[in-house]
């Protein structure tokens, strides 16, 4: 399979953010919808402009904050009344209000892992090695430039009407990405 | 006469300072910061400076290493002072790294745009000075190897921590602020460690970096799910650091000992955290902008903004003081009056006028724009303030505990060269870290710098 599709997406490079995000929408607009551009910093507007609106970060560190929670209070519960209760001058065992910051530092460890760690797995980093590279521009990715691509698997992708596409949305450079 | 910019400076002396000097593109901010990194010869001064605190890191090493051959008894404490310079050091050092945390998450919540060139080392900072805090309660158990009991884990002893226990929840408080600290700021450094991969000559750098960047591309997907995440760590982060020193408080504040037990001791304490934090942070930065030439990211607005900071935060500690000694008459205590009356006036009073001098009479002059945004005057200042925060930890500690309710129990603390040299010790090993960071990191987020400049911005259609 892979021999039939050697291409991975053709990419464009922009000089500006305007000019990237402007290519972005026309790129949307003309019914693109497996794009996606590259930037040395974030671009609220760029990932609108793929179609690209809510991401599920948020969820994953709300379940990793409850977690945390629960898992902190339930713990000192259990050892203080259960496995290991220590009798202080009469004193409940299930004594609450002692367990609130532990209980609030375990609800902010885990949902800070989950914020780091949930945005790596959804962005599926690490990835040493990714098609993009192959392009030797595109090592300005990182510094003054900004890509545009539109991937090989999209439905409406044809190697030389995505190429002219591309080329009507006057980019500095046009390259094809080898996967 | 030429330069006409000459005059714009003039007519604009009235405006704040820009965050960042005109004239960048993102070209420029690119390489001016990477090559310091990349390109930038060792110089002479750099290898003074890291070799003078490499020397102070293997004295403590030294001291260290005595310490565990022959027990907490090398240092001055005893009874009635069991807590001497490790919790006076603890308390410090942890302060000190709340000014990173505040800078890089609070501030980010306010959209303060000119934390964005100070953000990376102070949060730099903030994980050496967090790692100095974290040696000094290990150091003082007596039996520093066993540590991870103070963690909850199955054992053959069927013991667990006593949860209701601040110096429990300390351990949790701290090493929380430790791993949140570390992923907040290895996650700032992904996009800057992808920079610093495509822009390095040498193939070892680029493979190093290039792991650590672990494949970072800038798709626009991957931004906007790192933007939410750091902005969620950011809100994370914000009542984190000022739950760390208010668990450090409680660790005095739920004692009994005349001079401990008070309420005001948490917002008091990270008042003076962020105090302490922001003198350092101004020791920091006025050096290395000096010496790396980063007079146009690290400007005068920086300065200015982090010495009103100071002095707001000197001025609650300045009402921590007095609400301190109004309490300790307002109470009717024989005990807590006896607090006030043996700081003013007992053998340790000169460290008391010495606290109020540095933290209250001197930064003073800081209303004073002119002093501002005056390098050396700061720098001078900072070292005053850091110095007052000590002894006022110092006070705390030492001076509540040496007389407390019993007068046959009276006694004095006097630190020995041990722990003179831990101390010491300690402060080398901070500044050997800071030294090896700003010549293998980025020290100024580089894509954040980016996003400052005018052209970074999209008009809307």
């Amino acid at each position: 399979m892979k021999r039939a599709t050697p291409i991975y997406g053709i990419m464009a490079e922009f000089d500006d953010p305007q000019a990237l995000v402007l290519a972005a929408r026309r790129t949307y607009e003309a019914g693109f919808r497996r794009i996606d551009t590259y930037s040395p910093f974030p671009i609220e507007e760029a990932a609108e402009a793929i179609g690209f609106h809510r991401n599920s970060v948020p969820l994953v560190v709300l379940i990793g904050g409850i977690i945390g929670g629960l898992s902190g209070y339930l713990l000192q519960w259990w050892i203080s009344t259960v496995s290991y209760p220590v009798n202080v001058g009469g004193r409940p065992y299930h004594s609450w209000p002692a367990f609130i910051p532990v209980t609030f530092e375990m609800t902010i460890l885990f949902a800070g892992l989950s914020a780091v760690l949930g945005m790596l797995a959804l962005n599926g980093l690490p990835m040493p090695y990714h098609p993009v590279f192959n392009v030797p521009r595109f090592a300005f990715a990182t510094k003054d430039r900004f890509f545009l691509i539109i991937f090989s698997s999209d439905p409406k992708y044809s190697a030389t009407e995505t190429r002219e596409f591309l080329e009507s949305l006057h980019p500095r450079s046009i390259s094809e990405v080898p996967s | 006469m030429d330069d006409p910019t000459k005059n714009d400076k003039v007519a604009l002396s009235d405006q704040p300072a820009p965050v960042l000097a005109p004239g960048h593109t993102f070209a420029t901010v690119t390489d001016k910061i990477s090559s310091i990194v990349l390109t930038r010869p060792v110089s002479n001064g750099w290898l003074v400076g890291f070799g003078v605190c490499f020397l102070l890191t293997m004295m403590l090493l030294f001291a260290i290493g005595y310490l565990f051959v022959r027990g907490v008894g090398i240092w001055g404490v005893n009874i009635p002072v069991g807590w001497g310079f490790a919790i006076v050091n603890f308390v410090w050092w942890i302060g000190i790294g709340h000014a990173g945390t505040l800078i890089s998450a609070i501030l980010l919540l306010l959209r303060q745009s000119w934390r964005n060139s100070i953000n990376r080392f102070a949060e730099a900072m903030t994980l050496f000075a967090v790692a100095q805090a974290g040696l000094f309660p290990i150091l003082h158990l007596g039996r520093p190897w066993l540590f991870y009991w103070l963690f909850p884990y199955p054992n053959t002893m069927k013991y667990w921590p006593q949860f209701r226990s601040p110096l429990v929840w300390d351990v949790f408080a701290v090493s929380t602020y430790f791993t949140i600290s570390l992923v907040f700021w290895y996650i700032g450094l992904i996009p800057d460690l992808a920079t610093l991969r495509d822009r390095a000559e040498n193939p070892a750098a680029r493979i190093i970096y290039g792991m650590l960047a672990m494949g970072w591309r800038g798709s626009a997907r991957h931004w906007s799910r790192y933007e939410t995440a750091y902005l969620l760590l950011a809100g994370l982060a914000t009542p984190l650091v000022l739950s760390v020193h208010t668990v450090v408080s409680f660790d005095f504040a739920i004692g009994i000992v005349p001079g401990w037990h008070t309420t005001i001791f948490p917002p008091y304490f990270v008042a003076g955290a962020i105090y302490s934090g922001f003198a350092m942070v101004l020791m920091l930065a006025i050096p290395i902008r000096k010496a790396y030439g980063l007079e146009d990211m690290i400007t005068e607005r920086h300065l200015n903004n982090s010495a009103m900071v100071m002095l707001a935060t000197g001025w609650i500690v300045a009402y921590g003081y007095a609400m301190e000694a109004f309490m300790n008459w307002y109470s009717g205590s024989p005990y807590e009056s006896y607090v006030l009356w043996n700081r003013l006036h007992g053998p340790y009073a000169f460290l008391y006028y010495a606290l109020l001098f540095c933290n209250l009479a001197l930064p003073q002059v800081l209303w004073f724009k002119k002093l501002r945004t005056k390098p050396i005057w700061l720098f001078l200042i900072s070292f005053d303030v850091l110095v007052g925060m000590w002894l006022e930890r110092f006070i705390i500690v030492v001076v509540s505990l040496h007389r407390d309710f019993l007068t046959s129990s009276f006694g004095m603390y006097y630190p020995t060269r041990w722990d003179w040299m831990i101390y010491v010790g300690t402060i080398g090993l901070f500044v050997a870290c800071m030294f090896l960071f700003v010549r293998i990191l980025p020290m100024i987020s580089i894509f954040e710098m980016r996003a400052l400049l005018p052209e970074a911005e999209v008009k809307a259609e």
